[in-house]
């Protein structure tokens, strides 16, 4: 029988309901997985063990009382951006150290109602800024395909638990790829729902236009149905969209008939890696295959994309991470006299070094003399971008994309060059910036055997669209199976 | 000052008569412990969000329509960066370019000259925490943070403190009539800021102007004034200049001090709120608020006047505070008689209100038994007297006015029977004063009847009494 | 347009928007973040090409409008969990250095 912990959530629940296996061998099964791989990977920040024990024990007992919640006793772990009542959430920022949350995010409220246990807290890119965990104030999270590599950011401890079966799934946040970058770098899935599908309520707010919470996951299937027991309107988050959940596993069909898929004439012109732009090609191959139809689109404004994101999402930032100032909870800096020296030194010596760019960024391309250049020029360009998907989505049902130009780089590699690092942001942050949603699945390796992952983008709340292509595509694919190290051979069917 | 003409505008802040703050569940009470009436969402904790609250949206429409702005049929909230202990967020969630209502004005009333003062917006934002100060260091009550505020900014309309005086007090009867504040100032849910300039009479633009926050009484406002027009003036007269500052009130030394903490980098960063979405009011529902919009105190005074037949004087007291001209309209359901409650109102129930610094609210004779007494006085069941004497004891004990009456046998004897027995009795005992009347000393008469009174426990009805003496005596 | 000449000189002070976001910088800080940031503030002139002279600005990702609440009270926290949040506190309120006004 294949170890626990290297389960899909469909997987482990069907052997639950069988009752084959229970919740707690499960958690058992993750904690000692945590307990080998992690001191390498450091993937969790926290691990909830006694706590995650007793909810897998409260879940069993309720299977055996007939109780069969969608995720009643599976093993969740949550990215620490999110506030799980009673527990840290520090967003891998040394400035909310001590600060233990009073009350549920929508998210997790909805999955602790379906049952699911968390089993702990992952690393990030300090409060959600990066793209490869390595800006977090408690250390880098490791590549389990190659440890001297990034994983990824800013859900890199979430993809990371996820690929090295440290969690049968986790969830990740996107402001502007934070979910489907580590998820093709960590080769595993990773879903951000179109704006509004999920609550915010809860999440630590990076950019607020802009961030989702969704699901990083081994397949397709568990993506949808951890979306399942999420979406939906939340009268907490007044920019939840109100509309009819679907039912997604009804979405999710083995060929793609009828389908036709974009392919953005810009994202192939050159600058991908050249394993990244063979794997893609070879995507697109099998979903003709799989029977869907290919057609080019245009998405002009691509390159004005990133600038466009980072104005925007600095912007949001610099107000929303002013509230961590030392004075209502946190840290807070010994020795301050008066409340603006405790502000200053506070967060100088609360916040890292990525945080502290953006915010100065933000603030100044909101201040005086600035707003017109630089932030409202943004949210025109932004319309623009939100119109040419739209003009897209016109001949196609979903989009065909690179995740990240490259696949996983060295850690250190771009940590000192900031910009150089916000490039390869360039085919996630439309997504973001136009509302949309996108996928992220496995689609093959480089040659030096790091994941690359191909990305799926659907219009506003078309994830019935794209988790449809996913799965086909997947499907037809074994790249999903794979596992990293000495854990994968006891990953099979 | 002759030779400068002054500017002023004010700004002020209302707090709603909402259940619930601005953007969460919490309660607004007032003087509760501190930090008990607090959430995530109020204390900016990571991850909450703001949802509008609909009653304040209405409140503040309500208020503009009350003040003959115009509804902005689109409207947003944008954030407002600063960095202050009382502001969880460090930033406050305001209206930017969007205000709910634009335009409008203020009838005031100065030496006998009415005239309007412009408004310029209202826009709707959430109030700050409460610092409390102590000798080494400051302590802060979140209670308050997220209460909805309106902010009502006039035109730079007003020349004299008399006018700014006279504004608060016509925006505060306004708002009070519109029902949407209870504007109780100790409480500080109408609170000012001021802004005011001077310049050389014949100059068309401004000059410099500071503002002065944070004023907590329409009294304080026109010392600060005074205070601040006197030393702009000897600013200006020493030949220096007007720097833009904030500037803090204190009352207990009756100057205005720079407030240097608030002096650095005023720069906002408006941008709009992302976590709100746009209102957006559909005119049907804006007519329907507008055809529901309580009396103006003007149009009710105007009312008392042509239809209860009250004079201009009485009307005007009346009308002037809501709840004084409700009680005195609930006192008319009970008796039919507008010029005797007026009467009573303004003397008796007003001066005790003043002499037990009561709200008329908390006033222990109700509407309903002091009609009954008027009722008693006006039918000359009682003599005026024993009216007073029994509004006494209402106000002390409680009860009705007939119950008391009964029970304390005060009802007026006007029974010519009994009333010739005890003026029989006062002409033997005073055969003096019955001289001094016959030979006309209408004094005598006055002492008499007190005699009869006097005999009678104060019951028999004093007109009768005076035609009987006259009549017995032989000078009727 | 005015701002766009004032965009075509952007440099930005670093130490006085650190200032505005209440971040103390050592002068090292100072010099890395400058150059860093000039390098972005300079990749954003690629937004300069667009015309967007016509485009109405995009706050939210989406178009609804009017989300309201009713007018309900519900508890909030329990005055200890926020006291015990806090990282220093006396007299049931939360403490800060002396604010003088």
């Amino acid at each position: 029988m294949n170890a626990l912990n290297t389960l899909t959530a469909h997987d482990l629940l069907a052997r639950m309901q069988q009752g084959e296996c229970t919740s707690e061998s499960a958690v058992r099964a993750i904690l000692d997985a945590i307990g080998r791989v992690d001191p390498v990977l450091h993937s969790y920040l926290t691990v909830n063990a006694e706590a995650s024990l007793t909810q897998a024990r409260e879940a069993d007992a309720a299977r055996r009382g007939g109780d069969d919640r969608p995720l009643l006793g599976v093993p969740i772990a949550v990215k620490d951006v999110l506030n799980v009542r009673g527990q840290p959430c520090t967003c891998a920022s040394k400035i909310l150290k001590g600060y233990v949350a009073p009350y549920d995010a929508t998210a997790i409220a909805r999955l602790r109602a379906a049952g699911a246990v968390f089993v702990g807290r992952t690393n990030m890119d300090e409060f959600a800024m990066g793209s490869t965990t390595e800006n977090s104030a408690y250390g880098v999270t490791r590549n389990p395909w190659a440890t001297d590599h990034v994983p990824g950011g800013s859900s890199g401890g979430s993809a990371v638990a996820v690929a090295a079966d440290e969690a049968i799934a986790a969830l990740g946040t996107d402001t502007g790829g934070s979910i489907r970058q580590p998820a093709a770098f960590c080769g595993c899935v990773g879903l951000k729902p179109s704006y509004g599908r999920v609550s915010r309520y809860g999440l630590t707010a990076y950019a607020s236009s802009l961030d989702q919470i969704g699901p990083m996951t081994k397949d397709v299937r568990d993506a949808a149905l951890l979306l399942q027991a999420m979406a939906g309107y939340d009268p907490l988050d007044s920019s939840s969209l109100p509309a009819p959940v679907p039912d997604f596993a009804a979405a999710l069909k083995t060929d793609l008939k009828g389908v036709t898929l974009g392919l953005p004439r810009e994202y192939f012109v050159g600058g991908l890696d050249p394993d990244v732009e063979r794997r893609l090609q070879e995507a697109v191959a099998v979903c003709r295959q799989l029977g869907a139809t290919t057609v080019e689109v245009s998405l002009p404004r691509t390159r004005q994309a990133i600038a466009t994101y980072y104005i925007i999402a600095a912007a949001e930032a610099s107000a929303n991470l002013a509230r961590f100032d030392g004075v209502r909870y946190g840290f807070r800096a010994a020795g301050s006299e008066d409340p603006l020296s405790l502000y200053k030194r506070t967060r100088a010596q609360g916040f890292g070094d990525e945080v502290k760019r953006r915010i100065i960024l933000g603030t100044y391309v909101l201040s005086s003399g600035y707003y017109d250049a630089f932030y409202l020029r943004a949210q025109k360009v932004r319309a623009l971008i939100r119109n040419d998907f739209g003009a897209a989505f016109e001949k196609c049902d979903a989009i065909l994309a690179p995740v990240s130009p490259t696949p996983a780089y060295r850690i250190g590699e771009k940590s000192a060059d900031p910009l150089q690092m916000y490039l390869g942001d360039i085919f996630t942050v439309p997504v973001n910036l136009a509302g949309i949603c996108g996928l992220s699945v496995p689609c093959g390796f480089t040659a030096a055997n790091l994941p690359v992952g191909l990305q799926i983008v659907g219009p506003a709340l078309g994830e019935e669209a794209i988790l449809r292509v996913g799965h086909a595509y997947e499907n037809a694919t074994e790249w999903h199976r794979r596992r990293p190290g000495s854990e994968s051979s006891a990953r099979q069917e | 000052m002759g030779e400068y003409l002054t500017t002023i505008g004010l700004e002020v802040h209302v707090q709603l008569k909402t259940c619930s703050k601005m953007f969460c569940a919490c309660s607004t009470d007032f003087g509760v412990d501190p930090n008990t009436q607090v959430c995530p969402v109020c204390l900016g904790y990571p991850g909450s969000m703001p949802v509008m609250n609909r009653e304040a949206i209405r409140l503040t429409v309500i208020s503009g329509l009350m003040l003959g702005c115009r509804i902005n049929p689109q409207s947003k909230f944008d954030r407002k960066s600063y960095f202050y202990p009382d502001m969880p967020k460090n930033y406050q969630i305001t209206q930017y370019d969007q205000p709910l209502c634009l335009g409008g004005g203020v009838e005031i009333e100065v030496e006998g000259v009415s005239r309007t003062v412009g408004l310029t917006r209202i826009h709707l934002e959430e109030d700050v925490a409460k610092n409390n100060h102590f000798a080494t260091w400051s302590g802060i009550d979140f209670n308050r943070a997220g209460v909805p505020l309106m902010e009502i900014v006039s035109e730079p309309d007003m020349e004299t403190p008399a006018e700014a005086f006279a504004y608060l007090q016509a925006l505060r009867q306004l708002l009070v009539y519109a029902g949407v504040s209870d504007c109780n100032l100790e409480e500080g849910k109408m609170r000012c800021d001021v802004n005011v300039s001077l310049r050389p009479r014949g100059q068309v633009e401004l000059g410099t102007k500071a503002e002065i926050k944070n004023l907590n009484t329409f009294k304080g406002v026109f010392n600060a004034l005074e205070f601040e027009i006197h030393r702009q003036a000897d600013v200006l007269q020493g030949g220096g200049r007007i720097v833009q500052e904030t500037r803090r009130w204190d009352a207990d030394t009756g100057q205005t001090y720079s407030m240097r903490s608030k002096e650095d980098a005023h720069d906002y960063r408006y941008f709009p709120e992302p976590d709100l979405m746009p209102v957006v009011l559909p005119p049907e529902v804006v007519k329907e608020w507008e055809s529901a919009l309580p009396e103006r105190p003007r149009q009710r005074r105007e009312r008392f006047v042509n239809d209860l037949g009250l004079p201009e004087y009485d009307a005007g007291v009346l009308a002037a505070d809501k709840d004084v001209g409700d009680y005195f309209e609930d006192t008319l359901r009970y008796v039919k008689r507008p010029k005797a409650v007026s009467n009573w109102v303004m003397t008796d129930v007003l001066r005790t209100l003043s002499e037990q610094n009561l709200p008329i609210t908390a006033f222990p004779v109700k509407p309903e038994a002091l009609g009954e007494l008027i009722e008693l006085a006006e039918t000359k069941v009682i003599n005026s007297n024993t009216a007073k004497q029994v509004f006494g004891i209402m106000l002390a004990e409680g009860g009705g006015a007939k119950a008391i009456v009964a029970a304390r046998g005060l009802a007026q004897v006007s029974d010519t029977g009994l009333i010739e027995k005890v003026v029989d009795q006062a002409i033997a005992e005073n055969p003096k004063s019955v001289e001094d009347f016959r030979l006309g000393k209408d004094a005598a008469l006055k002492h008499l009847i007190g005699q009869v009174m006097r005999l009678s426990k104060g019951k028999a009805n004093p007109q009768m009494v005076g035609e009987l003496l006259g009549k017995k005596i032989g000078r009727g | 347009m005015p701002d766009d000449r004032k965009h075509a000189a952007a440099h930005m002070d670093v130490r006085y928007v650190a200032n505005l976001a209440r971040l103390e910088l050592t002068d090292s800080e100072a010099q890395r973040f400058q150059g860093q940031l000039d390098q972005i503030v300079a990749y954003f002139d690629e937004l300069r090409e667009i015309d967007v002279d016509a485009v109405q600005p995009m706050a939210h990702a989406t178009v609804i409008q009017n989300v309201f609440r009713e007018d309900v009270v519900r508890p909030g926290l329990d005055r200890d969990q926020v006291l015990a949040n806090a990282p220093e506190q006396a007299s049931d309120l939360i403490r800060v250095p002396k604010i003088v006004e």
